[in-house]
């Protein structure tokens, strides 16, 4: 239950102030979020895919840390001008490392950010032939999504007052 | 792994810098540091146990100072003060102290859901494995303490309740006087301490009127220095010391006392006493110009803890939509300095015990801001505060995929 200052790298706390990418998109391809708002992160990613499986434009929206908003960004500008198939083979360390490094307990930001876009990616492929390439089986950033998510339901049904012992009499 | 050097840098220079973490830490009022500095080197540098001058000087010091604090405090004897390197040491020694001094009487420890967490987690990690039985009362909506469950925990098997005066995230001013008379109906030999951290210069405390048996006050978040609390301990109450050293005239933490702190601490007490209406009415027209000001400009946002009974310089609010700890570097970038209870920096572990006693959701919890005041801050501050907030506010929630609410 340390609180120990995070030490933000310079790069986290630009795209912090100034994010790239950011908002809504309109005309958006496809689009996908991940997280859950009641463990306090939710990343919406959105794509516009072009020609040749090319994502020509991609933005993002982020309720989270300052460390969500940095991963969810700096996500969207790797992705941009990548096929699809080159989009899908960033993982979260590849996020972290652009960021100039990752707080460990941070680590789930990128995991979040790379979920969100990997969900986009199948999704798109939903009503399209599905390429080889594309894995049937969950990946670990979409797998860590989906325990996020999982983590925030069991919480919500949690409430209702906090751990509050009642008293044996 | 990076340079906080860096990072401070691309704070540039705020317009203004307000700092509101007194939670957590805050600055020594410019008056306490000056009467303090001379005692470092200077004047009563001994150590008042020993037969020297400098030595009889600090135990002076030391004297007049207890004489001070029990005034203060409402204490009958100067000897029932003992000063601790801090609330957190005067917390585990009231509780650790007085449990196992007195577990032959009985293994129930009573607490709240709300208290610190030098009060919880002493109960539930130090205490609990010792074989004591940590009961904890919950409260309401506000943070009132609920009175009934307090009469059903308290039974012959109980020798503790410990109840913090005032709550330090939300504010909210706990009925005592009528908590430690149900207590004592219910076991006449239950020793009550209270941790009377927030209540200390913003409430009006009296020990004796109040029949607490200890209560914790704290040196920091009265503009006093860090480092120095003091314990009230009433003639009688026994309690073992945590430590064991040489013992000078403190009887239960033995040491070097430090005599520059003391000072300082009484130095603070003293600022805030030859005033308290004055001082503590100016922190209530900050607290309500900041409550008011933030409510009624801001949509989405919730007051945590009372409007009624809260204390003078406790703001905790929500914005809904806004993660906390993106919100305070935000702010902090802008010069405004504050805390969250969002769970952001604590991956798998719940947000703020207290917001979530009272029954807020974790995304209500996620969003609060604590802000504290002091008769140090100015109408300009908290103008600034209302200034940049909104602004603050409006950028994340502009980021966010969530719609408000």
């Amino acid at each position: 239950m340390s609180r120990v200052p995070l030490p933000y790298g310079p790069r986290i706390l630009e795209l912090f102030r100034n994010p790239k990418n950011a908002g809504a998109m309109e005309d958006a391809t496809v689009s996908a979020t991940a997280g859950s708002p009641i463990c306090g992160d939710v990343i919406a990613i959105y794509l516009k895919i072009g020609e040749g499986d090319v994502i020509e434009k991609a933005t993002f929206e982020s309720y989270g840390c300052a460390a969500n908003i940095a991963t969810a960004s700096i996500l969207t500008e790797m992705v941009k001008g990548k096929t699809l198939r080159e989009a899908w083979e960033i993982t979260w360390r590849d996020v972290a490392e652009e960021l100039g490094g990752l707080p460990s307990i941070k680590f789930h930001c990128g995991t979040l950010a790379v979920g969100a876009l990997r969900r986009a990616i199948r999704a798109y492929y939903e009503k399209r032939e599905k390429p080889p390439w594309l894995p049937e089986e969950a990946t670990l950033e979409e797998k860590q999504a989906l325990e996020a998510e999982r983590m925030g339901e069991m919480l919500s049904r949690r409430m209702g007052g906090g751990e509050v012992e009642q008293p044996p009499r | 792994m990076f340079s906080i050097e860096e990072l401070l840098k691309m704070h540039g220079k705020a317009e203004r810098e307000v700092y509101l973490d007194l939670e957590n830490s805050a600055p020594v009022a410019p008056e306490v540091l000056e009467t303090m500095l001379s005692y470092f080197s200077e004047k009563a540098y001994g150590n008042p146990s020993i037969t020297h001058k400098p030595g009889w000087m600090a135990y002076d010091v030391i004297q007049r100072a207890l004489e001070n604090f029990r005034r203060w405090l409402g204490a009958s004897r100067a000897e029932e003060i003992n000063f601790t390197p801090g609330a957190t040491e005067a917390n585990n020694l009231a509780l650790i102290g007085a449990a196992q001094r007195n577990k032959r009487k009985g293994r129930r420890i009573v607490i709240s859901a709300i208290e610190p967490l030098s009060i919880l987690h002493v109960s539930e990690h130090i205490l609990k494995p010792l074989g004591f039985d940590v009961v904890k009362i919950p409260v309401d909506e506000e943070g009132f303490i609920n009175l009934d469950s307090l009469d059903e925990a308290v039974n012959r098997e109980t020798i503790l309740v410990s109840l913090s005066a005032v709550n330090h995230e939300i504010g909210t001013i706990q009925p005592l006087k009528e908590a430690v008379e149900r207590v004592k109906d219910r076991n006449p030999e239950v020793i009550f301490h209270t941790d009377a951290s927030d209540a200390y210069g913003r409430i009006p405390l009296d020990v004796g009127k109040l029949s607490v048996d200890m209560a914790t006050v704290n040196s920091y978040k009265i503009l006093g220095p860090r480092g120095i609390a003091a314990l009230y301990v009433r003639e009688g109450v026994e309690v073992e010391r945590l430590l064991e050293g040489q013992l000078g005239t403190q009887r239960l933490w033995p040491g070097v006392e430090n005599v520059p702190l003391i000072v300082g601490f009484q130095k603070a007490s003293e600022l805030i006493f030859k005033d308290f209406d004055g001082r503590t009415s100016y922190m209530r027209h900050l607290r309500d110009q900041l409550i008011d000001g933030i409510l009624s400009s801001i949509s989405g946002t919730l007051l945590n803890g009372p409007r009624e009974g809260r204390a003078p310089d406790n703001v905790n609010i929500s914005f809904l939509g806004c993660e906390g700890e993106a919100l305070t570097i935000e702010l902090s970038l802008r010069g405004v300095y504050v805390s969250s209870g969002s769970a952001c920096t604590r991956r798998l572990l719940q947000p703020s015990h207290v917001l979530m006693a009272i029954g807020r959701r974790p995304e209500e919890a996620h969003g609060s801001i604590l802000m504290k005041v002091s008769w140090l801050h100015s109408d300009e501050d908290v103008d600034y505060v209302l200034k940049v907030l909104p602004e603050a506010v409006e950028r994340l929630r502009g980021l966010s995929p969530l719609k408000e609410g």
